[in-house]
């Protein structure tokens, strides 16, 4: 995976809790997940240190919430496609091949 | 086989931690949430559902006295054993809120892994104590993934040694001990210093960090790719890839399956992505110096 740069990271972030807002309808900028981030990463923006451990760590955690966030949201997408619909009904299943279910009007021979 | 053991076990339950089959956790759906105690939904001795209609509009969080607590809407949220849900560091509770507010229509359980986590670190229904953990994830180091090498086909052995000796070679330097690889069905055999470094390694981690521990390396089934990530040698992507490696060889050998292969990909992802974090936000302690601006 390409080396991701904080503002990077930060901006599929920020995509990511856009795209979970959509759900609710309310502006993702409301968000405590959105306060949060942002917070954090302008706070560890600013170091004097060339090589800050702190900042990378910081970095890592948000690339792999990145991760669990996109993951999920991949995953979901996939379950919905694939794997949500169940299986199909008798009359489904006949009509797939081309054929009816009989109907017998006078009702089954066994059923009284 | 693991695999789809996991997958059964997300369709069709909805925490893949817990053991829905013990009758002793109460196990209803009005359990999943702490609802008032009179409403009556009826119980059923076997797995709660795997989705529930979503019963809230906002999710906010409060500081309680032992950590962090989220409620939906005026209700605070508990584990499925009633206790409150509590967590100790304030980005675990965002986290765990997001999730919460990203489920629209229906709650999936099955996506929301650090919510998962944190009730099972609540409730241990398995009850096991530190070295008991310990022990469970002591036991993926005898059939390590990335210890355990094919004779043939000649290009998968070029790829295993290229792309996993790396990290063998990190993890022994790293903890100063002898793993290696072995082509032998039994699996490598590991010293017995080497096992006595990495549960004194693990006994390091708090309670929290270590269930989260336990969970990563029961999703990548190789304790060395999990030391990688806990310590940030290695991104999540890359240890999944690792993991997966032979499959990754027979997907460009003969193709991908998107309804199979992403599928289990990206549950993967998802489930290793929300244990490190877990791990990172349980194990941390972080303060703020401020520095004094010099003209």
């Amino acid at each position: 995976m390409v080396a991701l740069g904080p503002p990077r990271t930060l901006r599929a972030l920020l995509k990511e809790l856009r795209y979970l807002s959509a759900a609710t309808g309310r502006p993702y900028r409301d968000t405590a997940a959105y306060r949060y981030l942002v917070e954090a990463f302008r706070a560890h923006r600013v170091t004097s240190e060339k090589l800050c451990r702190a900042q990378h760590e910081l970095h890592f955690q948000a690339a792999t919430y990145l991760c669990l966030l996109q993951s999920t949201r991949n995953h979901v997408a996939l379950h919905q496609e694939f794997h949500s619909k169940g299986e199909r009904s008798v009359e489904e299943a006949a009509g797939a091949v081309g054929l009816k279910l009989p109907q017998q009007p006078g009702g089954k021979g066994w059923e009284s | 086989m693991w695999r789809s053991c996991f997958r059964l076990a997300a369709g069709g339950g909805s925490f893949p931690r817990r053991p829905c089959l013990l009758p002793a956790a109460p196990l209803g759906p009005g359990s999943q949430a702490g609802l008032a105690p009179g409403l009556s939904l009826p119980r059923r001795a076997y797995a709660p559902p795997a989705e529930r209609k979503k019963f809230y509009q906002n999710v906010s969080i409060t500081q309680g006295e032992n950590g962090y607590e989220i409620n939906l809407d005026h209700r605070k949220l508990k584990t499925p054993n009633a206790k409150l849900f509590t967590v100790p560091s304030e980005a675990l509770a965002v986290a765990v809120a997001t999730e919460w507010d990203s489920q629209q229509d229906t709650i999936k359980f099955y996506t929301m892994h650090l919510t998962t986590l944190c009730n099972t670190s609540l409730d241990n229904p398995s009850q096991r104590n530190k070295d008991q953990l310990i022990q469970a994830s002591m036991k993926f180091l005898d059939t390590d993934t990335i210890c355990y090498r094919v004779e043939e086909p000649e290009t998968l052995v070029e790829l295993q040694k290229n792309e996993w000796d790396p990290v063998i070679d990190w993890a022994e330097k790293r903890y100063n001990v002898k793993i290696g690889s072995s082509t032998n069905i039994m699996g490598p055999d590991i010293p017995i210093k080497t096992k006595e470094t990495f549960i004194s390694h693990l006994a390091s981690y708090n309670m929290w960090a270590l269930q989260g521990i336990e969970f990563v390396i029961t999703q990548l089934k190789s304790m060395v790719l999990s030391l990688g990530l806990i310590d940030r040698h290695l991104t999540v992507e890359k240890a999944v890839l690792l993991s997966r490696l032979e499959e990754e060889y027979q997907i460009q050998k003969w193709g991908n399956v998107e309804w199979a292969h992403d599928y289990e990909l990206h549950e993967l992802r998802a489930r290793t992505a929300a244990g490190t974090l877990f791990v990172h936000l349980c194990s941390e302690s972080s303060t703020v110096k401020h520095k004094l601006l010099q003209e």
